[in-house]
């Protein structure tokens, strides 16, 4: 993360004061402050809402009966997780809200299941296999339908718009898999390195 | 089919919340006072992701203002026309992993200037479908906890993100090329 920031920030000055767009460079320094903020009080009402709802279906057993229904899965996905950890039933929620395409009820799910992940992570500050599983996953962006992308269509006037769906369906699905092979490959590889280590 | 699929996912919201509110009713939960109690919450990480958030949005917007983007593009162009990938989607290629808003914003635009039949048009919805503002998703979800050692977690998304243009480029030259 340090070297990923250092990069984002000094590279653009420079790559900013060789285009002479330096004066855009400080001025993205105010606007994107500006807009994180902006960003995460937009999350505020949302994100209580959601969490308050979790909190019903997590006291009424609901989210224990949901990981229970997926422990097939998880059990090989997740398997550094304990297997009645109440982060299946989170991580659960929220593949079913982001395939829906409710990417506002879909983040506060995943907060908590990382929050849940992170009660079983051995260091606080290092990501665990698991969270980078899970993160690997969210980024890959499964979705059932793209709204968004398709009120933009249907904005331009696009004849059949719901023709997109079943080619992006199929390029998310390839996505989402090989971030899962992918992040069960590292995990693979570090896990060998520490027995090594040790 | 498809009106099926606008179905489920018009429904989808209003089901989770009659199932979970009948299943608290059901086993006796205080629904209301416990749906308070973990709404309180949702202040808390709120405010708790905001240092995240202003380091990634920070950093992303001085280099989208720094024309790096442009360059890339520049560079990149005799490539793009080899796999018949049209160029004016190349600046969403680059986007869509740093920025929801950018990227939507790019979308917007190649759909208004290429028209409804192009080709650019239709490669540009599967793409922006198809994928997540990755930056973004992990630095609210590593923030939200305090994770600031990532290991190989940000490689694999945008490994993923890579594989994903590839398979939009693939699907599209089959589908509508």
């Amino acid at each position: 993360m340090n070297y990923i920031f250092y990069f984002l920030i000094v590279f653009s000055i420079i790559i900013g004061a060789i285009n002479g767009k330096l004066q855009d460079v400080v001025n993205a320094v105010m606007s994107g402050a500006e807009l994180s903020v902006k960003v995460a009080f937009s999350l505020i009402g949302i994100m209580a809402f959601w969490l308050g709802i979790m909190r019903i279906a997590e006291k009424s057993g609901l989210i224990e009966w949901i990981a229970k229904l997926l422990r097939p899965i998880t059990k090989v996905l997740f398997n550094e997780l304990p297997p009645d950890s109440p982060a299946v039933g989170d991580i659960a929620m929220n593949f079913t809200a982001n395939a829906f395409g409710l990417a506002n009820a879909a983040t506060p799910f995943g907060i908590r299941a990382m929050e849940n992940m992170q009660g079983v992570n051995k260091d606080k500050k290092t990501a665990s296999n698991s969270m980078c599983l899970f993160l690997g996953m969210n980024t890959a962006g499964f979705q059932l339908i793209p709204t968004t992308v398709l009120a933009v269509l249907i904005g331009i006037g696009y004849k059949n718009p719901t023709e997109i769906i079943a080619p992006t369906l199929l390029v998310t699905s390839i996505a989402f898999i090989s971030a899962i092979v992918m992040a069960k490959f590292a995990q693979w590889i570090s896990n060998k390195k520490e027995v090594k280590n040790e | 089919m498809n009106n099926l699929l606008n179905l489920i996912s018009l429904w989808a919201l209003p089901a989770i919340l009659i199932i979970v509110l009948t299943c608290g009713l059901v086993k006796k939960v205080p629904v209301y006072e416990e749906f308070t109690e973990g709404a309180k919450d949702g202040f808390k990480v709120a405010v708790k992701i905001i240092p995240y958030l202003v380091a990634i949005i920070v950093g992303i917007s001085m280099f989208r203002a720094s024309g790096a983007i442009d360059m890339i593009a520049n560079f990149a162009s005799p490539l793009l026309t080899r796999f018949n990938i049209p160029s004016d989607t190349l600046p969403l290629m680059i986007v869509r992993s740093l920025s929801g808003s950018g990227a939507l914003g790019i979308f917007s635009d190649i759909a208004n200037s290429a028209g409804p039949d192009a080709y650019s048009t239709k490669l540009a919805a599967i793409m922006l479908g198809s994928s997540e503002t990755t930056f973004y998703v992990l630095a609210v979800y590593f923030g939200a906890i305090g994770i600031t050692k990532i290991r190989y977690a940000l490689i694999i998304g945008l490994l993923a993100d890579f594989i994903g243009i590839a398979a939009a480029v693939l699907v599209c030259n089959l589908m509508f090329a």
